[in-house]
């Protein structure tokens, strides 16, 4: 029993350790290929083709000064980007990135934990990640980081609705909430072939719960300056730079094991497979970024209420349908 | 129906724009890598000033101040003198015995190059002219003129080198 809380202990160190660089070098190739969608070339002094600029990043944050402002809610204002970066972590915990596999002798299954209510959770912890944000923008005693947090507190209630509707359509066709169950369920079909429009609307949701581009009104920096961050620096404010990161990759893990079989795949090992799914999700998100321009406010207010909603729920419903006539 | 339609144009605009990004990935970036890498400038480019020599080694201002009198900026300073039979610096009765021009008050205009009667002073595609004091700024004589030989010369490099007050405008450009 010692023995397996060790190796969860392990594998959690080695998981954050991992995921911390994974977010350092996500920066360093969104700017890479950004800069080239713009005709740049990018970081490429830091090392060989800048491959240390996420290092010098860091060091340059760290060694800032790190400013409160005098109005601010201290509390509040200190719990709130640890907040964000610890929800953005531990979501990570559920998702099963790999097949069990032999080290050293012992069998290693590659997930911290496969609770039976994994998308609950993940869905939880996306969630409280949004308290994060809003309580910066409260607690930063700015208007504008006010009304960054007001705006994402907003965007946060009309997407997670469908977000919900359209994972849960894929919960009926597999038939548990546990991610594990979930990717094994995909063994010859994946999800995405077989629910198509859940795919669709799970991923313009998640982006608007990253608050990426082209949803990113939280920080819009033409309206408010930098939005809910606006009063952070030094680390503070790298942790609000690494929970946005970690989002974009928990939802894009996410999407892997849910529409697109999760670290299944032929020839290559499991883990290989999700890193490669997962990286063409994070180019994805950046060329989203490089290519299409923030949404106003009540557009993405619209898209959410009046067009999404109703589309999940309709989508659920054939599901439901469909899942009920299969005899499933 | 029309509502399909308009989700199916929405969609294939987002694609358009997603493809116009990619097709741009794949070009070559046009950054010129500066310290590294010089742009190419213009012909007609304007930079630092030389101030020219005749073949013979004889320099080609007469010390007529003309481009301190067209300098909009008042950046060009000229003090005379007259070149004797033994000491000769320049074809014609006189030459210029201070020439300086502030670099931080050229404008780069070219209208002493204009100016100029006998192309002595020349902008060149020289852009790298930063300094870390402003004296450095007055460029001299010395610094402006082209290297050659050392002058003065005696009388008899006026019927070797070309006739007084040549203007021809078949010179070389200095790029240093």
């Amino acid at each position: 029993m010692s023995e397996d809380i060790l190796l969860i202990v392990i594998k959690v160190a080695v998981l954050i350790v991992i995921l911390l660089t994974v977010v350092a070098y996500t920066v360093y190739v969104e700017r890479r290929i950004m800069a080239r969608m713009q005709s740049r070339i990018g970081p490429n002094r830091v090392g060989p083709f800048g491959l240390l600029q996420p290092l010098a990043d860091i060091l340059k944050l760290i060694f800032k000064e790190d400013l409160t402002p005098a109005g601010a809610d201290k509390v509040t204002y200190f719990l709130a980007p640890a907040l964000a970066a610890i929800t953005g972590l531990a979501a990570f915990a559920v998702i099963p990135f790999g097949n069990t596999i032999d080290l050293f002798g012992i069998k290693v299954n590659l997930f911290i934990a496969d609770i039976n209510v994994g998308l609950l959770y993940l869905f939880a912890m996306s969630s409280l990640a949004v308290y994060g944000i809003v309580l910066a923008g409260w607690s930063s005693n700015n208007k504008y980081s006010l009304l960054g947090g007001v705006r994402s507190s907003a965007q946060m209630i009309s997407y997670e609705l469908p977000l919900g509707l359209a994972l849960v359509s894929v919960v009926l066709a597999a038939g548990s909430l546990s991610l594990g169950d979930i990717v094994k369920a995909q063994a010859n079909l994946w999800f995405i072939v077989q629910q198509p429009l859940s795919f669709v609307i799970y991923f313009i949701c998640a982006i608007a719960e990253t608050n990426r581009a082209p949803f990113d009104l939280p920080e819009a920096e033409t309206e408010l300056i930098a939005g809910y961050h606006t009063e952070y620096s030094s680390l503070k404010w790298a942790l609000f730079f690494l929970a946005e990161y970690m989002a974009v990759i928990t939802v894009s893990a996410t999407a892997v094991t849910i529409f697109f079989g999760g670290w299944q795949g032929p020839f290559l090992p499991g883990w290989l497979w999700f890193v490669i799914k997962l990286s063409g999700f994070i180019f994805f998100f950046t060329w989203m970024r490089a290519t299409l321009p923030r949404l106003r406010f009540d557009q993405l207010m619209r898209l959410g209420w009046k067009v999404l909603l109703p589309l999940a729920a309709l989508n659920l419903v054939v599901i439901a349908g469909l899942v009920a006539a299969m005899g499933g | 129906m029309n509502y399909l339609e308009k989700l199916i144009q929405g969609a294939a605009g987002l694609a358009r724009g997603m493809g116009v990004t990619f097709g741009e990935m794949l070009q070559k970036p046009s950054t010129v890598q500066y310290p590294e890498e010089k742009p190419r400038v213009a012909e007609r480019f304007r930079g630092r000033h030389i101030l020219q020599r005749h073949d013979n080694g004889l320099e080609r201002c007469i010390g007529c101040a003309l481009c301190a009198a067209a300098c909009p900026a008042q950046a060009i300073y000229v003090e005379a003198a007259e070149n004797t039979p033994d000491a000769r610096y320049s074809p014609g009765e006189r030459y210029a015995k201070v020439y300086e021009i502030n670099m931080i008050r050229c404008i780069f205009c070219g209208f002493c190059e204009e100016a100029c009667p006998v192309e002595a002073v020349v902008l060149t595609h020289q852009y790298e002219l930063s300094g870390y004091d402003r004296k450095s700024f007055i460029y001299t004589k010395e610094m402006l003129l082209v290297p050659g030989s050392n002058l003065p010369l005696n009388d008899s490099a006026l019927t070797e080198g070309p006739q007084y007050r040549s203007n021809t405008p078949t010179f070389e450009r200095h790029t240093t």
